[in-house]
């Protein structure tokens, strides 16, 4: 039960019951579709990027309490970074969910998204908690629109 | 009569553990366990009498070739084939309807033709008709799904009609739970002499099946779904259609002659059957065959029946929780809903209890459309599960609502 409460706690559940930056963002200078087909999570992703920082961000879709609460986190935590930054929270947020381990450094960067750390446990749940951010990655690198979380 | 305990000591898997408790396995609509016996026949095959089939003189050979051709005969017996010709080994169900399309219904298939399915098919009956359809720009036509999880067969005189070139349909929805009465559509398909293609991989394992008095004309398995090992599978079909189809795959053991300018293809089954086959998992499926009729169909149709009945009152006790399929001939699968808990973590919190359960699309994405649903949680209740299991799957359920509420 005490693994459960990690990965459930409840920054999670209240960003599950409430998503933050729900909604579609328009205009917008990027945007991706995410889709996990192992479960039928679909996410769709807005930015407003200017000068290489993200103004606004926002998410619309559907998925289970983990891919929404990521999704939200992940809107509220950008705001106001720089892609250049952006892509390196991806791997930091990566290395997280995966257990790969981070400095301490690394990881009071990453604030509240720290709660993630609990999904380690449940390799099953790992595409959940990652399907925001390869959407993200997506949305950045216009040339592809469904985004795919690793196998 | 089930004994249940004798029958649970069966199956060595149940005795474990997961997550430190005992391990409640309710995930049987995509896999059942395997009982000793099974397990022990692949060890005591290549301990013993292992060989390649079919082809040598020596003693093992022998003895290999009566073992896998011994199954065959089980396979017959347990569906009540007409004949073992009518018998051909496959991968699995998936398998099997592929090989329909490509040997039986390809050459047959013209533009403008149809193929008529249900809304509530496994991808694996609804993708290689849309493969081949598209092919040949043939059109695949649905026989609808009612809310009740029932087909809405009152659709099928405006559906069946000579354009139609086969009917696929499942007999038993892995979805739903469904059990589809197929005999006035087999009787109106043959009316129009369409063939029709049972799909069985659900039902095959939990109520007696005949195929001589169901009269379809091919009905598809899959070994791993009646306690057999994974990798084999069944194709029966009937000696008409089996004897003018093309075969499968080319290779080794489907022929009787080969030289450049020609080749004499073997008799029915062997000519679908290239290569050397899956012969210790056919030998393994005959033995889950042999332990599920020493059981019996019958009896563990009544005994899963009951199961069925109490867990679907278990669950409807549960506030907020929604059983999604309630036709009213149900095999034991349940899918349910929750309000505002998504299946996917239902599932891990299910799994921290010992208890396995699917949960997703279950492979049948037009079902979800239909109740306009992501996912579902399915729990798929088999003869070794006990009322004592379904308490605790309810138990688990109410802790997910405690622990995501």
């Amino acid at each position: 039960m005490s693994e459960l409460r990690e990965l459930y706690q409840e920054v999670i559940l209240d960003h599950n019951r409430n998503p933050r930056n729900f909604g579609q963002l328009r205009p917008h200078s990027h945007h991706a579709n995410g889709h996990n087909p192992l479960c039928g999570d679909k996410l769709e992703l807005f930015l407003d990027v200017v000068d290489g920082v993200i103004k606004d961000i926002k998410f619309t879709g559907s998925g289970c309490a983990i891919s929404t609460s990521s999704a939200s986190l992940m809107t509220q935590f950008l705001k106001g970074k720089s892609i250049a930054e952006t892509r390196i929270y991806f791997d930091h947020f990566h290395d997280l969910v995966t257990g790969k381990g981070l400095s301490d450094e690394d990881l009071d960067d990453l604030g509240k998204l720290a709660v993630f750390a609990g999904v380690q446990e449940f390799p099953a749940r790992v595409k959940c908690a990652s399907l925001s951010w390869h959407t993200l990655m997506n949305a950045l690198d216009t040339t592809k629109h469904i985004a795919q979380t690793e196998n | 009569m089930i004994d249940i305990n004798k029958v649970r000591s069966n199956f060595p898997i149940l005795h474990t553990e997961v997550h430190g408790k005992a391990l409640v396995y309710a995930d049987n609509a995509a896999s059942t366990q395997k009982p000793q016996s099974v397990i022990d026949s692949s060890s005591e095959l290549y301990a013993k009498n292992y060989a390649n089939i079919h082809r040598g003189v020596h003693q093992l050979s022998q003895r290999s070739t009566a073992l896998y051709e011994g199954a065959r005969a089980t396979v017959r017996a347990f569906i009540n084939a007409g004949d073992v010709k009518e018998i051909v080994f496959v991968r699995g169900a998936t398998e099997a309807i592929n090989l329909v399309a490509s040997s039986y219904l390809e050459p047959v298939l013209q533009a403008n033709d149809q193929i008529l399915i249900s809304e509530m098919e496994h991808h694996s009956n609804i993708i290689p008709w849309q493969m081949l359809a598209e092919r040949k720009g043939a059109e695949l036509k649905i026989i609808p799904l009612l809310e009740s999880g029932d087909l809405d067969f009152t659709k099928l005189p405006q559906l069946l009609n000579s354009k139609v070139k086969l009917v696929a349909i499942t007999h038993m929805s892995n979805s739903l739970g469904t059990i589809n009465d197929l005999t006035t559509l087999i009787d109106q398909a043959h009316a129009l002499d369409i063939p029709v293609l049972v799909d069985g991989a659900q039902s095959i394992a939990h109520f007696p099946v005949d195929v001589q008095s169901l009269d379809s004309d091919f009905f598809v398995f899959s070994g791993h779904k009646i306690y057999g090992p994974t990798g084999i599978g069944v194709l029966h079909a009937k000696e008409k259609y089996l004897e003018n189809m093309q075969p499968y795959q080319g290779g080794g053991d489907m022929i009787l002659n080969v030289s450049f300018e020609k080749t004499e293809f073997n008799d029915i089954p062997y000519k679908f059957e290239a290569g050397t086959p899956n012969i210790a998992g056919a030998i393994g499926m005959a033995t889950a065959l042999d332990y599920v009729s020493d059981l019996g169909l019958s009896a563990i149709d009544q005994y899963e029946r009951e199961l069925l009945a109490y867990a679907t009152e278990q669950f409807q006790a549960i506030d907020g929780l929604k059983i999604i399929g309630l036709a009213e001939n149900k095999g034991s699968i349940i899918s349910f809903i929750m309000e505002g808990i998504h299946p996917h973590d239902v599932g891990t919190i299910m799994d921290m209890e010992g208890v396995a359960v699917r949960t997703g699309h279950h492979c049948t994405q037009p079902v979800m459309d239909c109740y306009n649903i992501p996912a579902t949680t399915r729990v798929s209740l088999s003869f070794y599960n006990t009322k004592a299991e379904i308490d605790i799957i309810a138990r688990a359920i109410r802790k997910v609502k405690e622990l995501m509420g």
